[in-house]
């Protein structure tokens, strides 16, 4: 790459989470480097670069809002980014820490921990979109490499990135997998969960469980009268919504739902 | 004597190249350390918790999230824990193939660590983009290998982070032949390259530190300890995985949301060196060779060493895997069925930053009462502040701010704490 070329400027930063959609970054194997080629990383603590408020076209936001310092972070972030984009269920959903949502997190922390002082934690986790702008989403626990390469390949050559908002069931079809609830009665979330993944879990023949999040059009009625044909009780079928992704507004409903037992 | 006068104020705000988000504070007044914190803030994201009224088969795929970067070692550790629990007898095909995939995870994450986190400190590099630019062979090796690493896991779990094939019973799909063919010809063409990255990580200059410490690894009659075993430690402790809690405890700092671990009252460390110290008599002999090659004596007193001994590490994991696919078969089944029962589960395997112990207490339904996770980091958490206060000691207080700063960053970045699982959450009123 010449000299003269202005490399675009990007962060990742991290939230509440686990490090795993860092990873798509750090995973990418010699790909890194070329990458690194094409941007500039500004920030990206894990990988050694560290200005957290340095001017960017990209920010890559890891993990959920869930300390009153995160707050303040997020909206700086947002401030310095031409582009802010969540990656991941923890910054699109609250991710799995958001299990929280439902009881009291602060109570928690005063009853278990001897230095309650210390342990800084909001009520809720929240997802980026609670909090500033995003500009597009990634959705996925974690997000892939192909994921990320796709949207910066996208945001250099200067078009909108592509949302998928397809259903896991039609990956299957795509790649000829037998239809796990159909052929085996396994309680599947693949017709409500967003694809992306490939299809991962019904390719090894086993239940997909939702961790990209709700699909577009997402019908979980339908989806819950199925699981209730298949045996499923209703406490079973709300934890099959109340999991990864689980104040997704359409997992939220559903989960509220079949707690409720008043679904159709 | 004025220089030692001098008060200094190290702070950290952000650890660059560690997992997760942790800051460090240094004070020092006339000489002394008067203050010295290895703070967490990663905030506690409650797993033990949530966990609680979760299914038996939801609990591989619920801790799997506590870490990206050794999510198999949550899964083993749970299916462990809980296979034992309920009796079930994994099929000889599965009990090999959780180690080969655990092999994955540690070439995977050593990898990373020893190319992307700890080398740049000793090149006087600032990330993996830089010293890709003075030693772009090593760097490009390196991270072929990690690259190698991520694939065998993708093998068993269709993907490295957050992978989903682990099921209470086994696996729930198996590798073809094909496939597995495929795999073994690429670790096999990767030993000669794992063989180089010992040589290259026992080439470089690391500091001569010289620290007493008790080291606690797991232990096997036949294997290097990575997905069974014995707990043990090098002052003769052995005891299985249901008696840790009687011998290791748990605490709270004020400064941080980390649990810190004793045992006998005291830090100790766990890890590759604490491993390779007590079970260098279970290496491969190949993989024996190649350490006595690099002079590293062992049992070793200095943390600077944790680099060769993840290199050494992942050509044990390269010999393993090789080892456990040769003749490899597709079973007919890849899990067995198994059936819930009440009680108590205990399990611990060898994460690859060092022992990982779960509990849980299960109904009759198979569905969980109350969970608790030691991870490795928090275990560390001691031994780190005790290391940083000896090694910076012994590499002189007179030095200026930035050399400090850096010092401690790398021995910091010995123990590859990951910050992210260290953050786990403990009922203190657990009885016992």
């Amino acid at each position: 790459m010449g000299g003269s070329t202005v490399r675009p400027r990007v962060a990742v930063h991290k939230f509440s989470s686990c490090d795993g959609c860092q990873l798509a970054f750090l995973n990418l194997g010699e790909s890194l480097l070329d990458l690194a080629q094409r941007v500039e990383l500004v920030h990206f603590a894990e990988a050694g670069p560290l200005d957290p408020d340095a001017e960017v076209d990209v920010a890559f936001v890891e993990g959920s809002v869930s300390t009153p310092e995160d707050l303040d972070r997020i909206q700086r972030i947002r401030t310095h980014s031409r582009l802010l984009i969540p990656i991941g269920a923890c910054a699109t959903a609250g991710g799995i820490q958001a299990l929280r949502n439902d009881v009291d997190g602060a109570q928690w922390v005063a009853q278990i921990y001897s230095h309650p002082e210390a342990v800084a934690s909001l009520a809720h986790s929240t997802p980026i979109a609670a909090h500033v702008k995003v500009d597009f989403e990634l959705w996925g626990c974690p997000v892939s490499g192909p994921q990320i390469l796709q949207v910066v390949n996208a945001l250099l050559l200067g078009v909108a990135p592509h949302d998928n908002v397809d259903k896991v069931c039609t990956e299957c079809k795509r790649r000829g997998y037998p239809c796990v609830m159909v052929s085996r009665g396994v309680p599947c979330m693949g017709p409500v969960t967003r694809a992306g993944c490939g299809a991962l879990c019904p390719g090894l023949g086993r239940d997909c469980y939702g961790c990209y999040g709700p699909a577009e059009n997402a019908n979980t009625d339908s989806l819950s009268a199925q699981f209730r044909g298949l045996g499923l009780g209703a406490a079973a079928i709300e934890q099959r919504f109340r999991s990864i992704n689980s104040q997704a507004p359409a997992f939220f409903a559903a989960a509220d739902k079949a707690r409720a037992g008043r679904d159709e | 004597m004025s220089e030692l006068k001098r008060t200094v104020a190290v702070h950290v705000p952000v650890l660059a190249r560690v997992e997760g988000e942790g800051a460090l504070d240094l004070r020092i007044v006339d000489g002394e350390i008067a203050e010295l914190r290895l703070r967490i803030f990663e905030p506690p994201r409650f797993f033990e918790k949530f966990l609680e009224g979760r299914h038996y088969t939801e609990i591989p795929d619920m801790v799997a999230r506590i870490c990206g970067i050794c999510p198999v070692a949550y899964q083993a550790t749970a299916a462990q824990a809980l296979e034992h629990l309920f009796g079930v007898e994994l099929s000889p095909w599965a009990r090999d193939m959780r180690r080969v995939f655990y092999c994955g995870e540690w070439i995977q994450s050593h990898s990373l660590h020893i190319h992307l986190l700890a080398a740049p400190d000793f090149f006087g590099c600032n990330s993996v983009i830089e010293l890709a630019k003075i030693a772009p062979d090593a760097v490009r090796r390196g991270l072929r290998i990690q690259a190698l690493g991520n694939e065998l896991m993708d093998v068993f779990g269709a993907r490295s982070v957050h992978p989903v094939g682990v099921r209470i019973g086994g696996f729930h799909g198996a590798p073809s032949l094909a496939r597995i063919r495929t795999m073994r010809e690429k670790l096999r063409a990767a030993l000669p390259e794992a063989e180089a990255l010992i040589r290259w990580a026992a080439g470089i200059a690391v500091p001569q530190d010289d620290q007493a410490f008790v080291s606690v690894a797991m232990r096997h009659p036949d294997d290097y300890a990575i997905e069974r075993g014995g707990i043990g430690a090098s002052d003769g402790l052995h005891i299985g995985a249901d008696a840790y809690a009687d011998h290791f405890t748990e605490r709270q700092e004020p400064h941080s949301t980390a649990l810190y671990s004793d045992y006998r009252g005291q830090p100790y460390l766990v890890g590759p060196l604490a491993r390779l110290n007590l079970n260098h008599d279970r290496l491969p002999e190949r993989v024996r060779m190649l350490l006595a090659e690099t002079g590293l004596v062992l049992p070793s007193r200095n943390l600077f060493h944790s680099l060769v001994a993840r290199a050494v590490e992942i050509l044990l994991a390269l010999h393993e895997a090789l080892r456990l696919l040769d003749g490899y078969r597709e079973p007919d089944s890849p899990w067995v069925p198994v059936t819930p029962r009440a009680g108590v589960a205990y399990g611990c395997t060898e994460a690859p930053r060092g022992l990982l112990w779960h509990r849980y207490e299960m109904d009759a339904d198979g569905r969980v009462v109350s969970a608790r996770i030691v991870p490795p980091t928090s275990q560390n958490q001691g031994r780190i502040e005790a290391d940083l206060r000896l090694s910076l000691l012994n590499f002189g207080l007179d030095h200026p701010d930035d050399a400090l700063r850096l010092h401690c960053e790398k021995v910091i970045r010995n123990y590859d704490p990951c910050i992210s699982c260290a953050t786990h959450f403990l009922a203190l009123n657990i009885g016992r």
